[in-house]
């Protein structure tokens, strides 16, 4: 078999696992709130420099 | 003078020292409490003074008590857990969601949350074992985050958020991105077809790569594509051509050609094209939809009234039950700032109630044991006692929504400026794809079926469908960031159609919060003046506070007798003189005839004085805003209020601008239709729920708010109450960006005859199409981006 059937299935399913990720991003509700992450991603690099004290950080900030 | 450090306010009375920090009242040096003592003080390190004051109102959330209603408004119900959106309006700024996120560390009931800060919402996770949903919201009210829960939670199921649109654009680009990559060897063996020879190795593997292509079109043409047949045959079924059919036609048409050119091997197809026209159209309708997630443009009274009231049973008991089961006859207790959700009867001596929801009307009114009260109100003393007359949706402002308007779709039934070009374009491709088959049919006839796909493919109007999604949606992004805020893009073509213009008056052209007060009769003397200030000082009646901040700086007194006669005026008394201060009829003794206007009128020792007028104060620009606009515009208002300030109004306005007066929801709604039967498109600018009506039918309903986070009724766009006065300049701008969508339009066109030329000749190969059509597309949408934003430039 000519290698060119090993690169197609090869970039086929590697397109296909992108777009599977797409579709599994939007049915996580990734799009459905675009601010908040944004927001929600600078509070946790400060608290690491004040959380040496407390060390409660059990499941702080889940994704659902 | 000292800010607190919690809600950022003045602090004006008192001053409370506390952990080295100042505190304008108990509440916000409670929540700092709370916050300090659980590790939460962080929360005023990300944003300094970004609290509430926190209002607690002992019952409020005893209805959560109800199994009945908390299981509609939970997400999701089990022993052990438990999720509920709530929805809290003081949601601004990154300590809020810190702090939210963070609701654990005040209870461990709490297992996580989540919030959602364009919706205001947040998502709470918990153990209703340890913790009940009333808890909860008391816990959220401690500190500050009041939950709103109103009776719309209750009715409405659970609405998932569509998001069919992401998935088709996904496909669409997914298959798009593959197919141009699959057809690159074609572009690159373009001298060398099979015929003559050409590359062996592609001639050899040319059939899986077009095969490999068909494959990824076939989603893209049943999935993705779907809505453009849809609409199509729903058009060509209600004997319209909108833009939608050449669509179709050429989505077909490119699917079927280039189906049968790999079939009978005669070339690579269209394939390409075929997703990319797709792909993009998806985008542009993807582009089209900007939603403010903060604002809702659909709210009826349902957003505002209560779920649950306190229902006193006969033996005395209290009961929370739903408001729907409230019936006539019914005695219920409505507590401090509750919304009475029910015509009925006072019971209780007497209260003040704002209506400024229903009426716009900012000033409380007094009523005693016995009046009637409408529905729509807001309670302002203390718990009130009152006997239901109606049910909630045959009460006298609930009734309005059962106005067949209210079901009506605005948008449906609109005519876009694509939709009435696609006709003419439709007529225009098909006669020229006949007349060119004809041509070849005797002059070539093996070409004549070569040449009419082509041209149907070619002149598939991909570029005139983007132009308008593109430019409205960014005038819609546009207007957003300038405080206009609009629901769609059909809003900003009707926009730029009106020919009348209606306004409502108070809350509208006038603003809800400072009142001008203006004093006529004798002067007062300075002990007068001073005895008139020091009487004020004990009352809390709202004209009497307005009066007192208005009133110069007076050394303090005491009074020697303080009476307070409700609903009608007060009387103080210092040594040998005494002021009444109060209504017409309280201070002269005497029924005077009614004067329209609000006034409060004094007496020192029974010598009639004079009377301080309330004048409703304009909007800045006002005047201005009306002289522009009635060069091109007919204007007009109407007001629900009385016929006191038109005078003033006469003056302020236009000559000849009409007024109408004492005008109720229904004739407001009525107005607007007559008009409109009059062949006129009419934008209506209104502020109340007693306008709602009227913002529903008219072709553009606007309206005011002088915070957009609060209260507006349903309407086509929201405008910002401190932008007032550019109102017709937007109205200019949304004329001006369909012009730009006309000049799109021709720049469209002028690909399309590049393409024809070489349609009709016979010379499409599928590399021209592939670039002719992502280039006018790309073209058209930077045009009118660009044109947008200069338009957006001059806005500001």
């Amino acid at each position: 078999m000519s290698v060119i059937y090993v690169l197609l299935t090869i970039s086929i399913i590697v397109a296909i696992l992108f777009f599977a990720a797409f579709i599994f991003s939007v049915k996580n509700g990734q799009y459905e709130d675009s601010y908040t992450p944004s927001v929600r991603m600078l509070f946790e690099d400060e608290l690491v420099a004040k959380a040496t004290k407390e060390k409660d950080t059990t499941n702080k900030y889940p994704t659902k | 003078m000292e800010k607190c450090y919690h809600c950022g306010d003045s602090c004006l009375q008192v001053t409370i020292d506390f952990d080295e920090k100042k505190f304008c009242c108990n509440g916000c040096k409670t929540v700092y409490e709370i916050f300090s003592t659980n590790n939460l003080s962080y929360y005023y390190d990300i944003e300094s003074s970004a609290g509430a004051t926190p209002k607690i109102v002992e019952g409020k959330y005893d209805f959560l008590e109800n199994s009945e209603i908390t299981d509609k408004l939970l997400e999701f119900k089990d022993t052990s857990i438990q999720i509920i959106n709530l929805y809290i309006p003081h949601i601004h700024c990154s300590s809020c969601i810190w702090v939210l996120e963070n609701l654990n560390k005040l209870n461990s009931g709490i297992t996580n949350s989540q919030v959602d800060f364009p919706k205001k919402m947040v998502r709470i996770t918990y153990n209703p074992k340890t913790i009940s949903l009333k808890a909860i919201a008391m816990l959220l009210s401690r500190i500050g985050y009041e939950p709103t829960i109103s009776l719309e939670d209750y009715t409405t199921t659970k609405k998932s958020t569509n998001n069919t649109l992401l998935y088709k654009l996904g496909v669409a680009g997914f298959a798009f991105g593959n197919v141009m990559f699959l057809s690159f060897p074609e572009y690159f063996d373009l001298a060398s077809s099979a015929q003559n020879g050409g590359e062996f190795w592609l001639n050899k593997y040319q059939d899986i790569f077009r095969w490999i292509m068909f494959t990824f079109s076939l989603p893209v043409v049943f999935y993705a594509a779907q809505d453009y047949f849809i609409s199509a045959y729903k058009g060509i079924r209600s004997r319209l051509l909108n833009i939608d059919v050449p669509i179709a036609l050429g989505i077909l048409v490119l699917f079927l050609r280039s189906t049968i050119e790999i079939i009978l091997k005669w070339g690579p197809g269209f394939f390409d094209s075929l997703t990319g026209l797709v792909f993009f159209l998806l985008l542009g309708k993807f582009f089209q939809q900007k939603t403010y997630s903060f604002l809702s443009f659909e709210r009826d009274y349902k957003s505002y009234f209560p779920i649950a009231v306190t229902r006193i049973l006969k033996n005395g008991k209290e009961e929370n039950t739903q408001v729907y089961n409230i019936k006539r006859g019914d005695k219920i207790l409505i507590r401090n700032e509750e919304l009475i959700p029910v015509d009925g009867i006072l019971l209780s001596k007497h209260t003040q109630i704002d209506y400024s929801f229903v009426t716009g009307e900012s000033e409380p009114v007094t009523k005693v044991s016995g009046d009637k009260v409408f529905a729509g109100g807001k309670q302002l003393n203390s718990a009130i006692e009152m006997e239901a007359l109606k049910s909630v949706s045959q009460s006298y402002l609930t009734q309005l929504w059962s106005n067949s308007i209210f079901k009506h779709n605005k948008s449906s039934a609109f005519q876009s400026i694509t939709d009435s070009i696609g006709k003419r374009f439709t007529v225009g491709v098909l006669s020229i794809a006949f007349l060119a088959t004809i041509f070849w049919f005797f002059y070539n006839p093996s070409m004549a079926l070569n040449v009419f796909t082509a041209v149907l493919i070619i002149a598939c109007p991909c570029a005139i469908a983007l132009a308008s999604p593109f430019t409205l949606g960014n005038m819609l992004r546009i207007f957003g960031k300038n405080k206009f805020y609009l629901k769609d893009t059909y809003t900003i073509e009707q926009l730029a159609k009106i020919d009348t213009a209606i306004f409502d008056k108070t809350g509208t052209i006038t603003t809800a919060k400072k009142n001008t007060i203006t004093y006529e009769g004798y002067t007062l003397t300075k002990e007068e003046e001073s005895l008139l200030k020091n009487t004020l000082r004990s009352s809390n009646h709202p004209l009497s506070r307005s009066l007192y901040n208005m009133l110069l700086e007076q050394n303090i007194v005491t009074l020697d007798e303080y009476e307070e006669h409700l609903g009608k005026g007060i009387i103080g008394t210092k040594k040998n003189a005494t002021i009444k201060i109060g209504s017409a009829s309280f201070v002269k003794n005497a029924s005077t005839k009614e004067v329209n206007n609000t006034a409060v009128h004094i007496s020192s020792n029974n010598n009639y004085k004079g009377k301080f007028v309330f004048k409703n104060e304009y909007r800045k620009g006002v005047s201005k805003l009306f002289k522009t606009m009635s060069n091109t515009l007919q204007l007009a208002i109407l007001s629900g209020d009385n016929a006191g300030e038109k005078n003033r109004l006469e003056k302020l306005l236009p000559k000849l601008t009409p007024l109408f007066f004492n005008q109720k929801p229904e004739d407001k709604l009525e107005f607007i239709r007559s008009l409109q039967d009059q062949g006129k498109t009419v934008m209506m600018v209104g502020d109340g729920l007693n306008d709602a009506g009227a913002l529903a039918q008219s072709n553009v309903g606007i309206a005011i708010s002088e915070n957009v986070n609060v209260f507006s009724p349903a309407c086509d766009g929201i405008l910002d109450a401190t932008k007032f006065q550019e109102l017709y300049t937007y109205i200019l701008a949304s004329k001006k960006a369909i012009k730009i969508i006309k000049w799109s339009f021709l720049l469209s066109l002028f690909y399309n005859i590049i393409g024809l030329y070489f349609a009709i000749t016979g010379q499409l190969e599928p590399v021209i199409a592939a670039i002719l059509m992502p280039l006018s597309s790309i073209s058209v949408v930077a045009f009118t981006t660009i044109a947008t934003n200069l338009l957006g430039e001059k806005l500001r």
